[in-house]
Formats: C-alpha cells, structure tokens, sequence
C-alpha cells in the first residue's frame, strides 16, 4: 500500500494560525477546558432539567464505547478502526482524512449535575448522553401570598 | 445508481417562500473522506454522524459525484448550547469521477454515520491477465 504524497504544509500552517486565533478569542479558558478539536467533536448544551452531551463518533461500534464519569469528569474513550487496512496491498490511498486509532475526551460536567441519572444512546454515528440536574438547582417558581 | 430520481427532486429555489431557509441551509460541513482504489475499483467511505438513509442524496451527473446530507438531530425544547463544534447540520462534498468508473454500478451503504461507497471500474478498464500461447518449436 502506498500513500500519495499531498502539499499538506499549507494546511498544518493554516491550522496552527486557526488555533492561535481561538486561543486570543477565548480569553479564560478552565484549567480543564477541551480543546476544540479532536475526535470525536463534542456539542453540549442544557435545559433546565438536564446537560446534553452529542460526541460525532461515526463508525464506532456502540459496544467498544467507554463512557465514564467520576468526579464530575465525563470521560468518552475508544478506538475507531481504519477503513484502510481492510484494503489489499496493491490497493492505493487516494485521501487518508478520516480519524483512525484511540480516542478519549473529557467534559467538565457542571455542579448541579445529578451523576446518578445519567443516559446513553448512540444512534447514526452520534453518541447522546443526558445528565439529568439536581432537582434542587431546578428553577422554581415561588408563590407569592 | 438510480440519478434520474435524485435529479427530479431537486427544485430550483424560486420565490420560494423557504427560500431565506434554503440559503441558510447552503452551509454546510465538508466531511472528511477515505478513498482507496485497487483494480477493480474504488471505494470511499465519508464520516457522515447523525445522518440516517432519508436524509442522504448521492448523486452523480456527468462526471460528477456529489453527497449531500442532512443531520436527523431532534433536540430537547429549550436546549441552550454552551460549546460547540459541530455548527452546521449539514454536509456536501463532491468529486470528479474518471471515465473509466462505471457510474451505473455504484453501490452505497450507510452505517453507524458512516457511508461506504463502492464504484467498480468498468470491465474493460479492468486488468486482465492475457494468456500466451507457447507452441514447440
């Protein structure tokens, strides 16, 4: 198997200036802030009554996925196998661009989540966990007599 | 590949009333690609996450094959986004196809956000072995 050979300098220069960008834009970045790059990419957002995790892991078989929370530490591991070595050796490498090897990721979950309600669901390539909040940190509405 | 189907349904955008929407949707995320070839054709696999089947267009015109797709991601009411990496629910990305691909024989397969194309070569671009006649002298 051999690999064409591609100009990426370009692009390494490209995104090292990207990341210095990020770097002045993100001006208090938490000790264990993510990296806004890796595998696999990561949207988090909230409701009131719970924090929503998406990891963009394609091609990962569910059952390889290890998902681990500690601490108010979530943690997504595993290993994404290559489409490439499947391929006989006289096969040629056109574009080698999709992520291939360990992975492993770890989101700050904030105070109020409740570690015991925790949900799963990988489905299309997307992995989904759903940390539900404490219901004490919940908004109430306080009557007024 | 049936292309005729694809073709039809792709509608010019005009006085639409959707049409702000469309143009919004014109974004989209460039997947990234795999694409090995031996000799009897060429396989490509594209990072697809969240896309299911109805929402994945292949389509090849002329010499050009495009993917398009959409991401199938409902989210809960009220979702107030903190981080994000994955902006745009779409992706598109297209390539140039060479004559010796058999467009008609492409075969797809979409799994766990990850679609597997295969385009055989056509069978006269294929290798063949040609066998020698040796007559004793």
């Amino acid at each position: 198997m051999y690999r064409s050979l591609f100009p990426r300098d370009m692009f390494a220069e490209m995104d090292r200036l990207h990341r210095e960008m990020q770097q002045a834009f993100d001006l208090s970045p938490t000790i264990r802030g993510f990296s806004r790059t890796g595998f696999p990419a990561l949207n988090v957002g909230s409701t009131p009554e719970a924090i929503e995790i998406y990891a963009f892991a394609p091609g990962v078989d569910p059952a390889t996925l290890d998902v681990q929370l500690e601490r108010g530490l979530l943690t997504i591991a595993g290993e994404r196998k290559g489409s490439l070595g499947d391929s006989d050796e006289a096969a040629a490498v056109h574009i080698n661009e999709r992520f291939e090897g360990a992975f492993r990721r770890v989101i700050t979950l904030p105070e109020d989540a409740d570690t015991d309600a925790v949900q799963a669901r990988y489905r299309d390539g997307i992995l989904q966990i759903t940390v539900q909040r404490q219901a004490a940190a919940q908004p109430r509405r306080i009557t007024v007599n | 590949m049936n292309t005729s189907e694809n073709l039809s349904t792709r509608r010019a955008p005009e006085n639409d009333p959707q049409e702000d929407g469309q143009r919004y949707s014109q974004s989209a995320l460039t997947p990234p690609v795999d694409v090995t070839e031996d000799s009897a054709g060429i396989t490509l696999h594209a990072d697809l996450p969240g896309v299911s089947n109805d929402k994945l267009r292949l389509q090849v015109e002329a010499d050009t094959l495009t993917i398009d797709a959409e991401v199938g991601l409902t989210l809960p009411e009220g979702l107030q986004t903190s981080h994000t990496e994955v902006g745009v629910g779409r992706f598109h990305r297209s390539f140039t196809l060479s004559k010796e691909l058999d467009t008609d024989k492409i075969t797809a397969q979409l799994a766990n956000g990850v679609l597997t194309l295969r385009i055989p070569k056509a069978q006269h671009a294929q290798p063949r072995r040609i066998s020698i006649e040796v007559h004793p002298s």
